[in-house]
């Protein structure tokens, strides 16, 4: 279990309990957090789950899978902190782990 | 004007399969989908990704699976309208009318949208100027590339179109490839070339660069591109074109006066039918209570959707429900001679 911050583009964020062996993308949309699309389920087909992690975070993440940045080059405005919600598994070392939305998915 | 028993909106595996059951008890229906070839998500997102939960399929792709379905429709005759968007929904009687992006007009009793997450639409510029320019100076796509000749390019992306585009028209043009990083995930063979265009100074590369503004009144006159560390460059371009992959668009149908449940619309589980009579919803894009988003829960929704139209498109005949196995009826539809 992690305590997951999401912060929307308008900066109103949302603190969640999430449990271990989901992935940010479930937390979000099991939370009914807005801001997070995920339209293809979680398969890495689209790119609608799209977070921005800051450097301190970022560098603790399990790396980027095969093809994350594949499907990131198709995201809403991706940059050096661009991650696929939908491949962050939730442990417990990601206790506090904040996620910055992008103004829009699609 | 095309009158159809049924139109079904998505050529994806829930749209082929409802078309199968349509015409296996005798009714007529014709395809819309937004994508220039069929199949769906599975052409068009993971032609080559294996699905392993097809029942009796112990293994396909995407694209094995399309083929399959395509193969199924074989006895039948049904009108595809690829390229194609529905756009307008009005009531005329008892029937629909039905009006595309091409102005091709359906007169129908019944609907089946099976159109998954909505239809897919090209990734667009983030910054609100590159509006202005659209089909004028800035395309998602080529249709005629002469008019590239002698003039100066600016492609953005990092996939196969993008690559293949800067090589092609390297040729005749000056072009910028602009990506923002440093890996391209186009094929190997199209990087190398890529990359050795622009040591011989055929192709400008700049990588850790994205599309800042665009700059001009009437005519687009150039770009400004900023590198991940903020440094600006401007960039003199008659075109640009952005290769961003395919984002996915309920569109038009959000107008419909449909029930909607986030990106789905929600049906009973008998018919399959949403609020408005007449127009079903399957696979993917659907929702009720327990609703799975796997393809052979769309193959079940294209069965039951298939038998309410039945009701709608012949009034004064009665369903009989038949077995292949056994209909002699069912077995002349598919032209099967015994």
């Amino acid at each position: 279990m992690a305590k997951i911050t999401y912060i929307e583009h308008s900066g109103k964020s949302h603190t969640v309990d999430i449990s271990n062996g989901l992935t940010v993308m479930e937390g979000a949309v099991q939370n009914d957090i807005p801001g997070i699309d995920a339209d293809c389920g979680g398969s890495m087909a689209c790119a609608t789950c799209h977070v921005y992690v800051k450097d301190d975070w970022f560098n603790k993440l399990p790396p980027k899978n095969e093809g994350e940045d594949d499907m990131l080059d198709q995201a809403f405005e991706p940059n050096t902190s661009s991650r696929l919600s939908c491949q962050i598994q939730i442990s417990d070392d990601l206790e506090g782990l904040k996620v910055h939305l992008p103004e829009k998915q699609i | 004007m095309i009158n159809t028993d049924v139109l079904i909106i998505g050529a994806g595996p829930t749209g082929l399969f409802a078309a199968h059951q349509l015409n296996l008890i005798g009714l007529k229906c014709e395809i819309v989908d937004n994508l220039d070839k069929i199949g769906g998500q599975c052409i068009e997102l993971y032609p080559d990704k294996p699905i392993y939960d097809i029942p009796a399929v112990p293994e396909c792709t995407g694209e094995e699976l399309t083929n399959n379905l395509i193969n199924q429709l074989k006895p039948f005759n049904i009108k595809f309208h690829l390229s194609e968007r529905v756009e307008e929904v009005k009531k005329i009687n008892e029937n629909w009318e039905v009006k595309t992006n091409k102005g091709t007009k359906f007169n129908t009793p019944n609907i089946i949208i099976a159109g998954g997450v909505g239809s897919f639409e090209p990734r667009k510029f983030s910054p609100k100027e590159c509006e202005k320019f659209e089909n004028k100076s800035i395309f998602y796509s080529v249709k005629d590339k002469t008019i590239f000749k002698g003039k100066t390019v600016s492609i953005f992306g990092g996939g196969d179109s993008a690559l293949d585009w800067a090589i092609e028209l390297s040729n005749n043009s000056n072009v910028n490839l602009i990506h923002r990083r440093d890996e391209f995930r186009g094929v190997q063979s199209s990087v190398d070339n890529v990359n050795q265009l622009a040591k011989d100074g055929k192709i400008k590369l700049f990588t850790k660069y994205q599309l800042k503004n665009v700059n001009g009144s009437e005519n687009l006159e150039s770009i400004d591109i900023m590198h991940d560390n903020k440094e600006i460059q401007n960039l003199k371009s008659d075109y640009v074109l952005g290769f961003f992959g395919l984002i996915m668009q309920l569109g038009p149908i959000t107008n419909w006066g449909l029930n909607l449940n986030k990106k789905t619309i929600d049906v009973d589980t008998e018919k399959f039918e949403t609020n408005q009579k007449g127009i079903y919803a399957i696979g993917d894009i659907c929702n009720y209570l327990g609703k799975l988003k796997l393809i052979l829960s769309g193959f079940h929704e294209g069965a039951l959707a298939a038998r309410a139209c039945f009701k709608l498109a012949r009034p004064n005949e009665k369903y009989r429900f038949e077995f292949t196995t056994t209909s002699k009826n069912l077995k002349n539809r598919l032209g099967i001679k015994e």
